[in-house]
């Protein structure tokens, strides 16, 4: 055996990670969807998964994502653990259906007795130069649909617990992948155990007394980019990384707006109808004598995704996040 | 020799074709529907089968008879009734092994109940109590599905699975004539095929989407044809024929069992009933089609072949009419009881364990519940 030096691993490689060894520790996960047995994935996340484990384990399917997903709600019922990848958040949208009506609901209407447990992959969100249908944002969707669990991660680390976490889950997960932090790296080591957490615990990225940055996903590293940037108008920026949109962490959340008084929600999302309204109403409803000024949100244009031309001014970044964190009403506390 | 082939023109030698084309003929259905009663084919039926088919029959005209008269008496919120379709839905459920699974629509209450789950907790959607009333594993039948087709690709998914286990479990999956038009019935048949999943597709074309006619539905020489384009046989079948639906639909799961693969079989039928009875069928089709299919009754056709050929007499045909006379007043009697509710359960199975948020919620309607139950003027 040769003793290999650790090179750091991206998130791409942390996901292929979690699912090889999901697959090695229980026969009965199953990869399927388009591309990812030969090609191992257009974004090259299940790499080597059908070549380790053969194709019945990690199939290329016929290209119909409700049929994907059909299917695999299917198998899950014969006690598989199906993880699907849809190859990109517009691309799911034809498995709407099967996720809404069946996905979600199987174990409910079912009084327990028929739950599925699917992981559902859906690179997302935008910054890669996609063009149309490459860069959608479709958290809310999910978020909306009761019976499934909607998961994200922002670090290699991350991206390796929660996916594991996501496929031993008895529930539906949909798991989405910010594509554009595939690529990143960060100190995790592949070759030391990493800790599964449960899925519904936000995290503290950076501590801050100033004001909150509440986040997940893609938005994280420009929250932290926008805290550091903000040392020079003399704010100190806390960072909460939510990585689980349902279940919502209100505890992490509310404790850190508690101890700031000011919060902004940052997502790529569009504002209306996204996300943020509803952590905005959440803390306010929970946080409203902590508060030095209302809830503000740093989203995503109410537009379909625009061209990869003009994606920079429609995606949340420094600036805009620093000009929020400048209309939390501080004159009123000199 | 002309002057293209003097100058030594390109002669057309096309690269190999991806796929090897496969020979369509095997695959066509017949041309017209499969019949067994009336014919000669019936002398090979067996008369235990016959006798049973017939008894489910008469028991499921007398359910489906019951269920629409408890919708009457507001016992149930609505039902879909497969009246004429009994063949269809009976043979569904007798042509399956134990280990198989049934994957059934809205309208197959009945193939569920000849499956042998219990007649209330089959009704329990439609009466409105919970969604699925019975547990999908103990008889392996999946909850009833209303959303047209969606549940064709889980069949495939659940026969795909049960093969990579190496368990020779088929599926078998029904779906109406409209639902044949979803993207669902599309591309479960197509994974089916690629896969070759031990699957069964059982079409009831009862002629009518609510009331939409079949015209308006497809072009296709016949539902069956569909099979094709799938790389999968269709058959052709007299829908209202119990034998005739029974031999094709056991030919069909043998063949899958077998590792043959899937086959999608089209039975003829005819929906005698409004779409429920909340539909008025009148504004969309005349007396005289429904007379003209009465006559061509599935209980009839059996009963004229069992007494033709002395299988069943008078004494036979009331006792199958008093069995199932004590199976409805039996169905009658538990529905007429309130069941019971407990609000709670809204909270119980949405996950593996309450999320924060439902557990707030849960309480929030406990309280809710509590404040109802305090005595008047009690603070």
């Amino acid at each position: 055996m040769t003793t290999v030096a650790v090179k750091p691993a991206t998130m791409a490689q942390a996901l292929t990670r979690a699912m090889r060894d999901a697959m090695a520790a229980d026969p009965s996960v199953h990869v399927m969807g388009e591309d990812v047995g030969t090609l191992g994935g257009v974004f090259r996340v299940t790499d080597g998964l059908a070549k380790e484990f053969g194709e019945d384990r990690c199939t290329d399917t016929p290209l119909a994502e409700a049929g994907i997903l059909g299917t695999a709600v299917g198998m899950a019922m014969y006690g598989l653990r199906p993880v699907v990848e849809m190859q990109f958040d517009a691309f799911a949208y034809p498995a709407f259906e099967q996720l809404v009506s069946h996905v979600a609901k199987m174990r409910n209407r079912t009084r327990g007795k028929m739950p599925l447990p699917l992981t559902i992959r859906v690179p997302y969100g935008g910054g890669i130069g996609g063009v149309e249908h490459h860069s959608d944002s479709s958290e809310a969707y999910y978020m909306a649909t009761p019976g499934l669990h909607v998961v994200t991660p922002a670090t290699v680390a991350d991206a390796y617990g929660l996916l594991r976490a996501a496929i031993a889950s008895d529930d539906p997960v949909v798991f989405l992948e910010p594509k554009r932090l595939y690529w990143s790296k960060d100190s995790w080591n592949p070759e030391e155990p990493t800790t599964v957490e449960p899925i519904g615990r936000a995290v503290v990225r950076r501590s801050g007394r100033s004001a909150t940055l509440i986040t997940y996903g893609p938005s994280v590293p420009v929250c932290m980019e926008a805290a550091e940037a903000a040392r020079a108008e003399g704010w100190d920026l806390e960072v909460v990384d939510l990585r689980s949109l349902v279940p919502f962490d209100d505890e992490t959340v509310c404790a850190s707006v508690r101890r700031t008084g000011r919060a902004v929600v940052v997502h790529e999302s569009g504002g209306f109808g996204g996300p943020g309204g509803e952590i905005a109403a959440r803390v306010t409803e929970r946080c409203f004598h902590h508060l030095e000024a209302p809830v503000l949100r740093v989203a995503g244009f109410d537009l379909p995704y625009p061209p990869p031309m003009l994606e920079r001014h429609h995606l949340p970044g420094v600036d805009r996040i620093l000009d929020a964190v400048g209309r939390l009403q501080w004159e009123a506390e000199s | 020799m002309t002057v293209m082939e003097q100058r030594g023109a390109y002669r057309p030698t096309p690269p190999p074709a991806w796929q090897p084309r496969t020979d369509p003929a095997p695959l066509l259905p017949d041309a017209e529907p499969y019949r067994v009663l009336g014919t000669e084919a019936a002398a090979g039926a067996d008369p235990e089968l016959l006798r049973r088919l017939y008894a489910e029959l008469v028991k499921g005209r007398r359910y489906n008879a019951q269920a629409t008269a408890l919708t009457k008496q507001g016992r149930l919120a609505v039902y879909p009734s497969s009246t004429g379709q009994e063949a269809c839905e009976v043979a569904a459920a007798l042509v399956l092994e134990e280990r198989d699974w049934l994957f059934p629509s809205y309208r197959d209450t009945l193939a569920v109940v000849a499956r042998g789950v219990d007649p209330v907790e089959a009704l329990t959607l439609l009466r409105g109590d919970w969604h699925t009333g019975y547990d999908p594993h103990e008889h392996r039948v999946a909850p009833l599905s209303t959303p047209l087709a969606t549940q064709l690709p889980h069949a495939v998914g659940l026969a795909h699975a049960a093969r990579l286990k190496g368990d020779d479990v088929v599926a078998l999956a029904m779906v109406g004539d409209g639902g044949t038009s979803e993207g669902d019935f599309h591309e479960a048949p197509n994974f089916a095929a690629v896969w070759q999943a031990p699957v069964v597709f059982l079409v009831q074309n009862n002629g009518f989407a609510i009331s939409v006619p079949l015209a308006k539905q497809t072009a296709a020489p016949s539902l069956a044809h569909k099979a094709v384009g799938y790389g999968m046989p269709g058959r052709l079948v007299d829908g209202n024929d119990a034998a005739a639906v029974h031999e094709v639909l056991a030919d069909a799961v043998r063949r899958a069992r077998a590792g043959g693969g899937p086959t999608l079989v089209e039975a003829i039928t005819y929906r005698v009933e409004a779409h429920t009875n909340a539909d008025d069928a009148t504004r969309y089709r005349g007396d005289a089609e429904v007379e003209t299919w009465k006559q061509h009754d599935p209980i009839a056709l059996l009963e004229r072949e069992l007494t033709a050929r002395g299988l069943l007499d008078e004494t036979g045909i009331e006792s199958a009419r008093q069995d199932a006379e004590t199976m409805a007043a039996a169905l009658r009697a538990q529905m007429n009881q309130d069941p019971a509710l407990d609000p709670m359960d809204l909270f119980a199975h949405v996950y593996a364990e309450p999320t924060p948020q439902l557990i707030e919620q849960r309480e929030q309607l406990r309280a809710e519940l509590a404040a109802e139950a305090e005595p008047e003027g009690a603070q």
